[in-house]
């Protein structure tokens, strides 16, 4: 089986803290932290499994700068055999359907049977797996956090709300978007890394894919600023040294109820 | 004149809590726009929920096929795609089956997509302001959507207040016979209920819970011993079960447990709305973090910003001594 998992650099959320910068219509990025998409790790993973039962070869392929590319290794480091990157000045600020263009362009290349993404990145809007399914006009599911592969069709699990399960047959090919927890992905080192730091991952840019009307002059969703939402008071804060703040906590836990 | 259509999802004959907000959030995108209910499906279910809407909606568009009994999104898209017109604004929830439908139906729909709105600020010209947040709600961000063509948009329940509904008197419109071919390559099999753990969180007052903040497998220790001095239960957010380190009938949140404690202590948690989902009955929340500016802090009643490693060990034996 032939799979495809279209991966995305992003600011990691659990080591920083995010300021903006001073004209406030982005981050500050300087010192950001960057890592592979929480998400995309369980795709790859899983797409390494499958490959491990059924035979066949994992691509990771991501729309990104030359930065990007660490996060390319990293999934190759994983196990994927291949990575691919799309990058040209011409993609910068293309919306959802900008990056799903893209990447289909880069689809219709090859010959996949399926493709995955993460169900969600750090924009946290779950859009170019379904928006890519709908190009390509193959069936979809998001959310997914359960696959059995069979001969042309496939069974998946999808997470729906209270944590139930709902299971759907697919015809192959098709597009899934993966949800955390399907799987435990494995741990890779600095070692591992080195060991696929002189694999060749080719570049592709605009020309090369044919596409055109991507970036921001296609983009008809756009973002306009960052800001911090003052969402009223807020928690009230309790300061002091450890214990003044435990002595409060405990006075407050014991009106509530809590204690 | 601005047409927006909202996708009424429901469950058992009863539609979810969104039906009230869609038309809230209707008037911030435009308040002279027509608003227009559509429930698909089949059957009772479908009747009942379609008579509902007749108190909130004006109008209402009923779709009543077979193939439409359970909301399999790719079966939905085919006919939403043919009834829905393609210069509107179509909204729908930010939930799975709205994540499931939408992106797909804005190319269908040759529309502009946007997800998880939080709030809509007004249309100028054919640019339609819309609020969303980024990075598990670290930053929200203003988005302009160009809506010449139409758009997709998926709204985050309970972002918009809900109106009262019962007197609208709204009419139907059948438009079964518009829906088309609805064959599709996914098939829907059946749910699989979520599994019964050994302990059932939503019957406790009181929740240490904990996120992805413990950081490791051993420190839950320290957690569970703060929820014994405090006759608590120990909960967790999701990264803790996809961890494999506590089991699923632990989470707390939209695809976890919905849970009404008097007392909700927020352990090394962010606050993503994905987990507050799963929070209600207003209880008192701590939050404890050691960054300053975690959503949470939004939310909580109380908080404080330390390390949770060192903070619950002290908090354990303060209480333990009281
Ligand atoms: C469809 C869907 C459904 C989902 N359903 C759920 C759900 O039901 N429940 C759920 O919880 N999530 C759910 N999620 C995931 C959700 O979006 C967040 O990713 C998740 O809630 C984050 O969990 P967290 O707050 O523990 O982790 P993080 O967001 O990583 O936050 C960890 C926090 O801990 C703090 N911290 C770190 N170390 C320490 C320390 N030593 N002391 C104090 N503070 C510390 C950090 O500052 C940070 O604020 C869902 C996502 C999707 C896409």
């Amino acid at each position: 089986m032939e799979i495809l998992v279209c991966v995305k650099r992003v600011p990691d959320t659990a080591e920083n803290e995010f300021e903006l910068n001073g004209a406030g219509n982005d981050l500050d990025r300087d010192d950001l932290v960057y890592s592979v998409n929480e998400w995309d790790n369980y795709a790859v993973e899983e797409a390494i499994q499958i490959v491990d039962k059924v035979g066949g070869n994992v691509t990771v392929v991501t729309v990104g700068d030359d930065e990007s590319e660490e996060v390319l290794r990293r999934e190759m480091a994983m196990g994927a055999n291949n990575g691919i990157l799309l990058s040209d000045d011409a993609f910068e600020g293309s919306d959802g359907k900008g990056i799903a263009a893209i990447l289909k362009a880069e689809i219709e290349k090859g010959s996949y049977d399926l493709i995955m993404t993460g169900a969600q990145a750090d924009e946290g809007a779950g859009q170019v797996g379904g928006m890519l399914a709908a190009m390509l006009d193959m069936p979809y599911a998001s959310l997914v956090n359960k696959i059995e592969v069979g001969d042309s069709k496939i069974t998946v699990g999808r997470e729906i709300e209270g944590g139930n399960q709902e299971m759907n047959e697919m015809q192959l090919p098709c597009v899934l978007s993966i949800q955390t927890g399907i799987n435990e992905p494995r741990y890779v080192g600095i070692r591992g890394i080195r060991k696929v730091a002189k694999l060749d991952i080719p570049v592709k840019s605009a020309s090369d894919l044919g596409v055109e009307g991507v970036g921001d002059a296609g983009a008809k969703t756009k973002r306009v600023d960052y800001f911090v939402p003052d969402l009223g008071d807020g928690a009230e804060m309790l300061e002091g040294s450890t214990d003044e703040i435990i002595e409060k906590l405990i006075e407050k836990l014991k009106a509530k109820g809590g204690l | 004149m601005t047409q927006i259509f909202a996708y009424i999802p429901y469950k058992n004959g009863a539609a979810e809590d969104i039906a009230l907000e869609f038309p809230s959030a209707a008037k911030k995108i435009d308040e002279s726009a027509s608003l227009t209910a559509v429930v698909t499906g089949s059957g009772a279910d479908l009747d009942k929920v379609v008579e509902d809407m007749t108190g909130i909606y004006s109008e209402v568009i009923k779709v009543d096929n077979a193939d439409l009994a359970y909301p399999n999104a790719d079966v939905v898209r085919k006919a939403l795609a043919n009834i829905i017109p393609l210069d509107a604004i179509f909204l729908t929830a930010h939930d799975t089956f709205g994540m499931d439908l939408a992106p797909g139906l804005s190319v269908k729909m040759d529309s502009s997509y946007a997800a998880d709105v939080v709030d809509f600020e007004g249309i100028d010209g054919t640019t339609l302001k819309a609020v969303r947040q980024e990075l598990g709600g670290a930053v929200s961000t203003h988005m302009t959507i160009d809506i010449a063509s139409g758009a997709v948009m998926t709204v985050r329940p309970g972002s918009f207040a809900p109106v009262e509904g019962g007197s609208a008197g709204g009419s139907v419109t059948d438009k079964s016979g518009d829906a088309g071919d609805l064959s599709a390559k996914r098939k829907f099999l059946e749910i699989v209920e979520a599994e019964v753990g050994d302990v059932d969180i939503t019957k406790s007052d009181v929740l240490v819970s904990i996120g992805r903040g413990i950081e490791d497998e051993d420190n839950i220790e320290v957690a569970q011993e703060l929820a014994e001095a405090m006759k608590a239960v120990v909960s967790c957010s999701r990264p803790i079960v996809d961890a494999k380190w506590l089991e699923k009938s632990r989470q707390v949140g939209t695809s976890g447990q919905t849970v009404k404690p008097k007392v909700y202590m927020a352990m090394g948690i962010s606050g993503s709305f994905q987990h507050l989902g799963g929070v209600k009955g207003n209880p008192f929340i701590v939050a404890v973090n050691k960054n300053p500016k975690a959503p949470i802090f939004q939310v909580a009643d109380v908080g404080v910003v330390e390390d949770i490693l060192d903070f619950m060990p002290e908090l354990t034996e303060a209480i333990n001594d009281l």
